[in-house]
């Protein structure tokens, strides 16, 4: 599903926040992706979601070399990828509804289908009945829900999240992962970006642990 | 994506920007008060002219031509002249007025009625009036008249009375231009307000367009609310200059009409009338949206999600 050969990212600024990163996640993985603050979680999934581009090395996603995809194609190429964010990037002024519904509007689907797939996907996560709420009304651990379930409310087959559960308590990080968990039993690839080893070893699924900007451990499945 | 999708989406999106212009009123109907009076300058000048128009259409026979004989014409060479001159295709028709009529008309009128019995003989030469047709009722039609009447045996001199018309008509055709050039320069003003305020919107909504552009909007996609808004800054302030004409026209109708019945004339004022009105508000409507247009394009494309 993903695979990074030589993948370098150097910023403008000069920082190498990746230098040769190699690694393969398969289809229906559950992935973790782990290391310190700085060690280039961030960029690695921002390369697999083409919000940047490797200065070196090859980014595949889904059988498609990035380098391949031109700016008017990303669009189409993200809605195949549901992206969870740490500050969860609701919009604020729009209740719960529409937040979940904005990729099927984007992706053009019949209104009547759009309210059906909203609800089964708040369903998932728990937050039936909570359509109409603000998101400034929900506590952080729902919010974060909310992101999911507009990741997952198009169906997409690849899940990546960048520290989920970086502003909530340990027991609400760990019922927002085993959410993680079965959104991956039903065969959705995940990958999630996490500095937390401590919540990672409560789950039993492979790791990639970066540092320096390299692949420093990777356990096998 | 299906054709009955594409546009109940399409409806969502209008009536949508509709909702996000209405969160906030005041700066809305700031902008279209702007966009009002803009168009409002050129179209108040565009009536006036009309109008302007519409009142010298009756005063094609105030081009008339005093054509002098010269003092050795006799009455039945006078009435020669005037036949001759009656023949011509572009003349509707000729009054002669011989002499001794002439120092009538000149006493009854003038009051120098004294000073003229002191003179020994009538000074005034026996006249023609020439009155062109409405074709030749023009600047180049009566000079070339007047050319032509020169030429002719026994003619001293020809006046044309009424060139004042003929600068006001000169004047008209060049406000007609300035009109054009008021519209024009207005409405690149119409363009770049509505661009301006959609530039303000856009980056007052930029986190808004990442989280779209993060989950898969194309640009196209995120700048059609903002297109639509565009549409309604330019239809709404087309629609208030409509208004603020009709107030004007209809404060000033009273007096013109009065002005006019002291001077004779039935004349009354009119208004812009349905088409002019129509193109008037296609048109600024068009240019609210194609403000918007190229204020986002610009302005959504370089909002990038990082
Ligand atoms: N947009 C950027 N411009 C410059 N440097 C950046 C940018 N994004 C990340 N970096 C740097 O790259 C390194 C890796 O960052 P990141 O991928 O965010 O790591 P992590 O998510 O593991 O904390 C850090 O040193 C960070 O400062
Ligand atoms: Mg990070």
């Amino acid at each position: 599903m993903i695979h990074f050969d030589q993948v370098y990212k150097r910023y403008p600024s000069g920082r190498e926040a990746l230098a040769g990163v190699s690694f393969e996640v398969a289809r229906g993985d559950l992935t973790f992706l782990t290391g310190h603050s700085g060690a280039g979680k961030s960029s690695i999934l921002k390369l697999v979601a083409l919000i940047e581009r490797p200065t070196r090395g090859r980014v595949t996603v889904a059988g498609r070399s990035t380098t391949t995809i031109k700016p008017r194609a990303i669009p189409q190429f993200r809605r195949e990828i549901g992206i969870v964010f740490q500050d969860n990037k609701l919009l604020l002024d729009r209740p719960v509804a529409d937040n979940v519904a904005l990729p099927l509007i984007i992706a053009g689907v019949p209104r009547k289908e759009i309210d059906k797939r909203v609800r089964a996907a708040l369903d998932q996560v728990g937050l039936l009945g909570k359509e109409r709420n603000r998101p400034a009304e929900l506590s952080a651990g729902e919010q974060q829900r909310v992101g999911i379930a507009r990741a997952v409310v198009a169906k997409p087959p690849l899940l990546i999240a960048d520290e989920p559960t970086g502003n909530l308590d340990p027991d609400l990080a760990i019922e927002i992962m085993r959410l993680f968990k079965r959104f991956n039993d039903v065969g959705v690839t995940v990958v999630i970006a996490t500095h937390d080893v401590h919540l990672v070893d409560r789950f039993d699924a492979r790791r990639i642990v970066l540092g320096e900007g390299r692949v420093a451990v990777e356990t096998p499945r | 994506m299906n054709v009955g999708a594409y546009f109940d989406r399409q409806a969502q999106t209008l009536v949508g920007s509709l909702g996000r212009v209405a969160e906030a009123p005041v700066a809305f109907l700031m902008t279209m008060t702007v966009i009002g009076i803009a168009v409002a300058l050129p179209l108040c000048l565009f009536v006036f002219l009309q109008n302007a128009r519409q009142a010298m259409a009756g005063w094609n026979d105030a081009f008339e031509l005093s054509v002098y004989l010269s003092k050795s014409a006799t009455p039945g060479r006078t009435n020669e002249i005037a036949a001759q001159i009656r023949a011509r295709d572009d003349v509707a028709s000729v009054r002669v007025i011989l002499a001794p009529q002439a120092l009538a008309e000149f006493r009854r009128y003038s009051g120098f009625g004294e000073a003229l019995d002191a003179l020994q003989e009538n000074p005034l030469p026996n006249t023609l009036i020439v009155t062109p047709t409405p074709a030749a009722s023009t600047a180049a039609g009566t000079a070339a008249l007047r050319t032509a009447l020169r030429a002719v045996p026994d003619v001293d001199q020809v006046q044309l009375d009424t060139q004042w018309v003929q600068r006001l008509i000169a004047i008209v055709s060049l406000l007609r231009r300035v009109v054009w050039l008021a519209a024009g320069l207005l409405g690149l003003g119409v363009a770049l307000i509505v661009g301006n305020t959609i530039r303000l919107d856009i980056q007052s909504r930029r986190a808004e367009i990442e989280v779209m552009k993060l989950v898969g909007a194309s640009d196209r996609f995120a700048r059609r609310p903002f297109l639509y808004a565009g549409l309604w800054y330019g239809s709404g302030g087309g629609v208030l200059a409509l208004l603020l004409v009709a107030i004007a026209v209809a404060w000033v109708s009273g007096p013109v009409s009065r002005l006019a019945h002291l001077y004779g004339s039935g004349f009354a004022l009119t208004g812009i009338g349905f088409k002019p009105g129509a193109v008037v508000l296609l048109a600024s409507a068009l240019l609210g949206w194609i403000g918007a247009w190229i204020a986002a394009t610009q302005h959504i494309r370089a909002i990038n999600p990082s």
